[in-house]
């Protein structure tokens, strides 16, 4: 009895709760804030009120016929079944509003494809799961990832507001210059989309795309991969900051300096060891945000999909074989190089984990040096 | 149109040596039995096809990951697709082209009765394999029922090869199966009837199947290149051996694209065979709904890309394949003005088959408006991917498709077991699928508008409440559809004795032989006036 009871409450209830948050979620596509998203958004919304008179028409004659042209109603059914006239019309009139549509479309459409004359080029590289920005006019790239934490996604730590839709390393573009970006992938088909700005094109592996905007106003934008990629295509976010183009510049300047200096700064490790401790502890950090996706936080990988580290002869005898696939890839399956990805000390320590970690018991370390050896095609 | 039905009850009892148990349908190459098994078989790869969406929408219910991983969610939406395309719709469209092709064209069987039996009995095997493909290592295809290359062929799992193996099975039995229609409508049609006097069912199941040869055989192809370039090293869809993975897009919606009109065509067919009756009044436009249902299929062929607008295309391109999208709002729109011509004056009831009917027409045209609001390129950028298209394309293949099926099942059921089904049932299956159906897919047009991508397990946190509701409206359609097997199965066990004519304003081949359908039927040419 009390059971059917809360079964009773509980639907209306969460109906309602779900009615009083809705207003969280926008009901209508983001005008965004650029020119062509503005007008992608009158098209829109043109289409739609066409689509809605259409409709009222239509099924206004339809349920009016419902109502009166019942045989309950004590009718006799009409016996005529062909008109050329009207069918004619009926063909004609969505011709003429189908030209009329297509105009602005076109129009709007020509200028979206034009990516002539670009202030500032920006290469979008997408890989499984995490997007790249290239600057290429500037010695400044970097990746992009998921910064929700894991504990969050299942549900262990309560959501941020931007669940999901948050990266360590947002893209920076400056407001009111024309901003080209040059699309590709390094493995699947990816698709960067930010509504704000009505940019949506697929990231093709082997070929480059070309997109552009131009930002009237800064601000924080939120966007995702479009197109499906693989098992972590859900966690694939893009986050975009603009800002006016003297800060735009400044923020440049920095970069560039922090990546130089971060070059400097491997130069320098090539010559000091670094401790077990200390090559798991930052191995650890690194196999969680780059490994764990595939290889899984157990080492076990998934079976038929991706292989298990724990326990593998490359993992607990071919150090140089280990080296070597972490730096360049497996040709022809998902496993990545990483070797532009991240630094030679991650790589020294993500390594060193994975041979100690899970019961991998080498003991073995390995040095920011002995990466570098194999980089340079002298391995041990 | 009359007939003059030459079948007596003691007739059939010498011709009916069909062995007895399993046995008889094992080796039944009657077009009946075989139409009943296609139909049962759609029937259980719908509730097959639809627990793995209740696994989507309970995923789904809440943001985080609650009940399965996202691999296995990859490998839900997959199989889903697969299999309500593959093996509910098509398979239940054939089922009925099986049954009813013969008897509206007043034709003994189908041309082909030991192939037809053949391109039933492979289908049962085709979906065992693909199911079978879950339960190994790594899973099944999670690749998405669009299977883009790379991610199908150098990024998929071990049981890639099966799943293109259960394809090409399926793909076998379709085209055996519009090869056994054309041959049948091309040469059995009773004497006197015209290609112009057949029903509309007959035209646009004819149709369908031209489209069915002609594109089966180029999603064979692709599922054949995926095959070679997973395993033996060539690079079709391979930038790296200068194949390009845009080709294999192309390639799929040469294919795809038809094969939603394979999906739609029949239905159209189904709802002016039921709209006459129901408003007892002949359908409006008979020679205009043929020549629409042609050019709906010709032009199926020239708007392939309108799906892959954001693959990079020439503007040139995006443009042709632009006009021409919108171009199909112009015969579909005629098919609903002539079905609504139909019924205005006629003197309407609302049995359950005209109910489902009336619901397709109202539905089926949201899906169609939604179509032409996706076919602006400009505006398609921001709906590509996202609810919007889910929205979109669950509005015409089950409000549109899957309604018509069940509208059909209604409308020729006192035909098929010889009894009426329980219309207080029936009714309330319709109103609880009709709500329900609602709350399911329209607020996916407005989380899709809002930026919510398909195909993702987890979401950000300002989609929660709809989808909650979403979730909720899909739980409530999973169950109502269970009322139908209710009705089923209380209809084929017994019930009010059915007319030949079953309803007063039927009309055609089919409601002048006795209800049930004798095993034989016209084994006698009929004559046509």
């Amino acid at each position: 009895m009390t059971k059917t009871r809360s079964l009773r409450w509980s639907l209306p209830t969460l109906l309602l709760a779900a009615s009083a948050n809705a207003a969280d979620m926008p009901l209508n596509m983001t005008k965004g804030v650029t020119e062509i998203s503005q007008r992608v958004y009158h098209l829109h919304m043109t289409i739609f009120w066409i689509c809605c008179v259409i409709g009222a028409v239509v099924f206004g004659i339809m349920f009016w016929s419902i109502v009166r042209h019942r045989k309950a109603r004590g009718v006799q059914p009409a016996q005529f079944h062909e008109s050329t006239k009207v069918e004619i019309l009926w063909t004609a009139i969505p011709v003429l509003i189908l030209i009329l549509m297509a105009i602005p479309a076109t129009k709007t459409l020509i200028a979206m494809e034009d990516t002539t004359e670009a202030d500032v080029t920006v290469v979008v590289t997408g890989s499984q799961w995490k997007w790249h920005y290239k600057y290429l006019e500037h010695d400044v790239e970097f990746y992009s990832l998921l910064a929700t934490q894991k504990e969050q996604i299942a549900n262990r730590f309560a959501k941020g507001e931007n669940y999901l839709l948050e990266v360590d390393r947002p893209l920076v573009l400056p407001t009111g210059k024309k901003v080209r970006f040059l699309m590709t992938s390094d493995d699947v088909i990816h698709s960067w989309w930010v509504p704000a700005f009505a940019v949506k094109k697929d990231a093709n592996p082997g070929f480059i795309n070309e997109a552009w905007t131009r930002i009237d106003e800064p601000g924080i934008y939120r966007g995702q991969c479009a197109e499906l990629c693989g098992k972590d295509h859900g966690y694939m976010p893009i986050v975009v900051i603009a800002k006016e183009p003297a800060e735009f510049d400044k923020w440049l300047a920095g970069e560039a300096e922090r990546i130089a200096k971060a070059k400097a700064e491997e130069q320098e490790l090539l010559a000091m060891n670094m401790s077990l401790e200390e090559l798991m502890s930052v191995g650890e950090r690194t196999y969680t945000a780059y490994c764990a996706a595939c290889h899984q936080p157990s080492g076990e990988g998934l079976p038929g999909i991706f292989p298990a580290l724990k326990g593998s002869s490359i993992a607990l005898n071919d150090k140089p074989a280990h080296i070597d696939i972490v730096l360049h890839g497996r040709a022809g399956t998902a496993m990545q190089a990483y070797a532009k990805q991240l630094s030679l000390k991650e790589i020294a320590a993500v390594i060193t984990y994975e041979r100690n970690a899970w019961g991998n018991s080498t003991g073995e370390l390995v040095q920011a040096a002995d990466v570098h050896a194999v980089m340079q095609g002298k391995g041990e | 149109m009359s007939a003059v039905v030459t079948d007596h009850e003691h007739d059939h009892e010498h011709h009916d040596h069909k062995p007895s148990g399993i046995k008889r349908w094992f080796y039944t190459t009657n077009h009946k039995d075989i139409g009943t098994m296609y139909l049962v078989f759609a029937l259980i790869m719908f509730f097959i096809g639809g627990t793995m969406a209740m696994v989507i929408r309970a995923e789904l219910f809440q943001p985080g990951m609650q009940f399965v991983e996202p691999n296995f969610f990859n490998q839900m939406t997959t199989v889903h697709g697969l299999i309500m395309v593959f093996g509910a719709v098509m398979p239940a469209f054939t089922g009925l082209a099986n049954w009813m092709i013969p008897m509206m064209i007043g034709a003994p069987d189908m041309a082909l009765p030991r192939m037809n039996n053949w391109s039933f009995w492979i289908l049962p095997f085709a979906f065992l394999i693909l199911l079978i493909s879950l339960f190994l290592p790594g899973g099944g295809p999670n690749f998405g029922w669009t299977f883009y290359a790379p991610l199908s062929t150098k990024y998929s799992g071990d049981s890639t090869a099966l799943f293109v193996f259960s394809v090409h099975i399926m793909g076998i039995s379709s085209i055996m199966g519009a090869i056994n229609v054309i041959v049948t409508i091309f040469n059995l049609r009773a004497p006197g009837m015209t290609w112009m006097k057949m029903p509309l069912f007959v035209w646009t199941w004819l149709i369908t199947a031209f489209l069915l040869i002609m594109v089966m055989p180029v999603l064979a192809g692709a599922v054949t290149m995926v095959l070679t370039d997973k395993y033996f090293g060539t690079s079709f869809f391979d930038a790296a051996g200068g194949g390009d993975p845009v080709l294999f897009q192309h390639i799929f919606w040469f294919f795809g694209h038809p094969e939603v009109y394979i999906m739609i065509l029949p239905a159209f067919g189904i709802v002016s065979s039921i709209v006459p009756t129901f408003a007892r009044k002949p359908l409006f436009g008979y020679a205009s709904m043929v020549y629409a249902t042609s050019s709906i299929a010709l032009l199926s062929f020239l708007v392939w890309a309108h799906h892959m607008f954001t693959t990079g295309m020439p503007v040139f391109a995006e443009l042709f394949f632009m006009y021409c999208t919108m171009l199909i709002a112009v015969p579909t729109g005629v098919k609903v003005f002539n079905w609504v011509a139909t019924m205005w004056r006629g003197a309407m009831t609302f049995e359950v088959p005209m109910m489902f009917a009336l619901a397709f027409i109202v539905l089926f045209t949201i899906g169609g408006f939604s179509g032409l609001m996706l076919a602006i390129t400009p505006a398609d950028f921001q709906y590509h991917d996202t609810y919007f298209v889910v929205a979109h394309f669950h509005y015409v293949l089950v409000t549109g498709a899957v309604f018509s099926i069940i509208a059909a099942a209604y409308y020729w059921l006192p035909k098929w077991t010889g009894h009426m089904y329980d219309e207080k049932l029936g009714q309330w299956h319709f109103w609880c699928s009709l709500i329900s159906v609602n709350l399911l897919f329209f607020p996916m047009h407005f989380v899709g508008l809002a930026g919510m991508p398909r195909r993702i397990p987890d979401y950000a946190l300002q989609f929660a409440d709809f989808n909650a509701f979403i979730s909720i409206g899909g739980f409530l359609f999973g169950a109502s559809q269970l009322i139908f097997v209710w009705v089923l199965v209380k209809c084929a066990r017994g019930g009010e004795k059915a007319t030949a004519q079953v309803w007063e304003g039927a009309e055609g081949l089919e409601w002048e032989v006795p209800s049930p359908a004798p095993y034989h039927t016209f084994e006698t040419p009929p004559v046509i006036k």
